[in-house]
């Protein structure tokens, strides 16, 4: 609690006693209750100095705002509501309210700032301070006061606070404050680090490359306080709902007390006020929208914050809402549902075995440096033992078909299917989602091997995850051959591929799926955020995969996720979607009660007390069930 | 120009949409934004005008809740 609360609970408790005392005796003394008797006034005293005691800040604030213009606030109502019971000869009844009043708003405050404050604590990654190295001695300073080119000293259990490389020592780095997982991994010296991570063993030096202004965590903590900035439409809804909600309750409660006394007084003679006032005055306690215009935001900044915790970052609740709309998901191919490493994916020898048709093909690749050919090259040195491949003798590279090497005297052919026809073979083209490199040995055909941009484990799990979510179309933009495509597509369990797209080709591919969008309907793009900037920026949400250390994409997605686990997907359109339901809860929750209430009011049944509760109460509950969106885990 | 502030003692949604709107109005304010849950305002105003601004953004705050408190670095 903070000064100004314990505060308030101090007047509270000092009111609530005076009022208890009060209460007892009119208990104990029933002539002081009604009667104008000495103890009669002793007991209106008591009430009304505890009223005072609770409730002087809200008169003073009532008062003070009326000044300025500002009338229709919560101060104004329970004013008049509590002045009001008193003025009927409620003292009981108005001090009750006012005490019960402040102790929902301390309780309320309270809430807030605790789920406030629980949820920047998991968005928090900021690095305290930093151990700089300077002639010799070690002082500890603030981040932002750290010169690029300066030695930073991380001991074990110490954040990185700001960019830079390894210069001494070794470590395991853990990521799990940035990409919501905890995996470790291993630095030395000349690696590059990242701010944000903690060092779990070893002592590292590092020679700083970026100030913290333009480090990874300043730019992370950036965009998670920009987030509130971007507020989501019903956010605003409430917002403008709030300005008309209170003025009309309270009309609502001024008819209320005129009209049907005024009715009874014409018609049977009898003016008898109170009863229809106390009605109207109940009205007003119930008129404060603060249930919702607190509940809605806070829900919002709870699925930002939980989402943070598993490393999505999202930059506004706006986005959280388009996102719980989506049901076409454009995804990139390379790096988003591949891994945008070329592997050797598939071999098919012919007469040999499948290890020798790999290192054979290798020892003649590594002469080039064609990208296929390194990836060759290090599938055959993993497969091996002792990391080794057989030498090459008189190795030439042909350009555009292949090479030629000698290996342990055989001669070796390895390339496309136009090299094989020069050398005389005859063979079968080979249709595959990839590059084939055909081999012959001493000009006999030996089969081939399938060199493929691997596709990510998680990729099909998290397409169908997206499915049984709801998500109508999923399609892949690529610039690859249609059959590589097509393959990569149904393995996935894609229902569309765009392929043999020109770069400037996937945002007007975009286009046309948009065409087909269902109404009231969002389309998200996922992309790795190299070369679709206007992808990303062209589709309702833009998700940016694996943006760890990338500026670009943090830059130009809404909602970026931070490792390269597309399972985050779907878990963040889960967030989006739990988000978006414990909203309208709290909407319908909120009103229905305070509707019911009104009614209730309106037929004399309710009173004050019950009134009371749905403000304040139902405020409370609103903000408990909020924080619900912060809890979500990975299925 | 764009910056944040920090808000101590914001207690009520509703005052925060109350501040938002006030600044808004003000002369050479293109965007504000005074966000409860962060306890931040941010106000992107003319350059010329801004410590202007700034001070004017103070006191409409004041004229709506007297006991935030808005830090000036």
């Amino acid at each position: 609690m903070s000064r100004k609360q314990k505060k308030t609970l101090r007047r509270i408790i000092i009111a609530a006693i005076v009022f208890a005392i009060g209460i007892a005796m009119g208990i104990f003394y029933p002539e002081s209750d009604g009667v104008m008797s000495p103890l009669f006034y002793v007991r209106t005293f008591l009430l009304i100095a505890a009223y005072l005691i609770a409730g002087f800040d809200v008169l003073l604030k009532a008062v003070r705002n009326i000044l300025h213009g500002q009338v229709f606030d919560e101060n104004f109502l329970m004013t008049i509501a509590s002045i009001g019971a008193i003025i009927i000869g409620e003292y009981s009844e108005g001090a009750a309210v006012m005490i019960f009043y402040q102790v929902g708003e301390l309780f309320q405050s309270v809430a807030v700032g605790k789920s406030r404050k629980s949820i920047s604590d998991m968005m928090d990654i900021n690095p305290e301070s930093a151990n700089v190295e300077r002639n010799g001695e070690i002082t500890e300073t603030d981040p932002s006061e750290v010169q690029v080119g300066e030695t930073v000293v991380i001991k074990p259990g110490e954040r990185i606070p700001l960019d830079g490389v390894v210069i001494f020592g070794s470590g395991s780095l853990n990521t799990a404050a940035l990409t919501g997982e905890s995996t470790l991994r291993d630095v030395t010296e000349g690696d590059e680090v990242i701010s944000g991570c903690v060092n779990t063993d070893g002592l590292l030096k590092i020679r700083v490359t970026k100030p913290y202004s333009d480090s990874t965590v300043s730019k992370i903590l950036e965009l998670v306080e920009n987030s509130s900035t971007n507020k989501a439409k019903t956010e605003n809804f409430i917002t403008r709902f709030a300005r008309v909600y209170t003025p009309i309750v309270v009309i609502g409660a001024v008819l209320l007390a005129v009209i049907p006394t005024v009715f009874i007084g014409l018609t049977s003679g009898e003016w008898q006020w109170s009863d229809w006032v106390y009605r109207a005055l109940t009205f007003l306690v119930v008129s404060c929208p603060c249930a919702l215009v607190i509940s809605v935001p806070l829900s919002y900044f709870g699925g930002i914050g939980g989402a943070s915790r598993h490393g999505i970052m999202i930059k506004g609740a706006n986005y959280l809402e388009q996102l719980a709309k989506a049901k076409m998901f454009v995804f990139d191919k390379t790096g988003t549902l591949t891994k945008g490493s070329f592997s050797v994916t598939e071999k098919h020898p012919e007469g040999i075995s499948e290890n020798e048709l790999l290192s054979l093909c290798a020892a003649a690749e590594q002469i080039s440096n064609h990208p296929i050919a390194a990836s060759v090259v290090k599938t055959a040195k993993a497969a091996n033992a002792n990391n080794e491949i057989p030498k090459a003798e008189n190795a030439r590279e042909i350009a555009g078909f292949g090479v030629e090497a000698e290996v342990d005297g055989k001669k070796i052919h390895a390339g496309n299917a136009r090299l094989m026809k020069q050398i005389g073979l005859d063979i079968t083209e080979y249709e595959a989602a990839g590059t084939v490199v055909y081999c012959a040995v001493n000009g006999v055909y030996r089969g081939y091997i399938l060199v493929s941009d691997e596709i990510k484990e998680q990729s099909r799990s998290a397409i169908s995850a997206l499915k049984a979510l709801g998500a109508e179309k999923t399609v892949m933009l690529t610039g690859d051959r249609k059959i590589t495509a097509e393959k990569v597509a149904e393995t996935i369990g894609l229902d569309e591929v765009k392929s043999q797209l020109l770069p400037d080709g996937k945002v007007k591919a975009l286009e046309e799926i948009y065409e087909a969008k269902p109404p009231k309907s969002t389309l998200a793009y996922i992309g790795d955020g190299m070369n679709d900037a206007p992808s990303l920026a062209r589709a309702d949400v833009g998700i940016a995969m694996g943006a760890l250390g990338s500026d670009a994409a943090i830059e130009a997605a809404d909602i970026v996720l931070m490792n390269d686990n597309i399972e985050n997907l779907p878990l963040s359109v889960r967030i989006a979607r739990k988000t978006r339901r414990i909203v309208t809860e709290n909407i319908v929750f909120a009103l229905g009660v305070k509707a019911a209430v009104l009614v209730l009011a309106a037929l004399g049944i309710g009173n004050m007390w019950l009134a009371v509760f749905a403000d304040v109460g139902v405020a409370v509950l609103a903000i408990i069930n909020a924080m619900r969106c912060m809890r979500i885990t990975q299925q | 120009m764009k910056k944040t502030f920090k808000l101590i003692d914001l207690d009520c949604a509703n005052c925060a949409a109350k501040m938002e709107d006030a600044i808004k109005k003000l002369d050479g304010v293109t965007n504000a934004t005074v966000s409860f849950m962060t306890q931040k305002m941010t106000i992107e105003a003319d350059d010329a005008k801004f410590d202007e601004i700034v001070k004017q953004a103070v006191k409409v705050c004041k004229k709506v809740e007297p006991d935030c408190e808005i830090v000036l670095k």
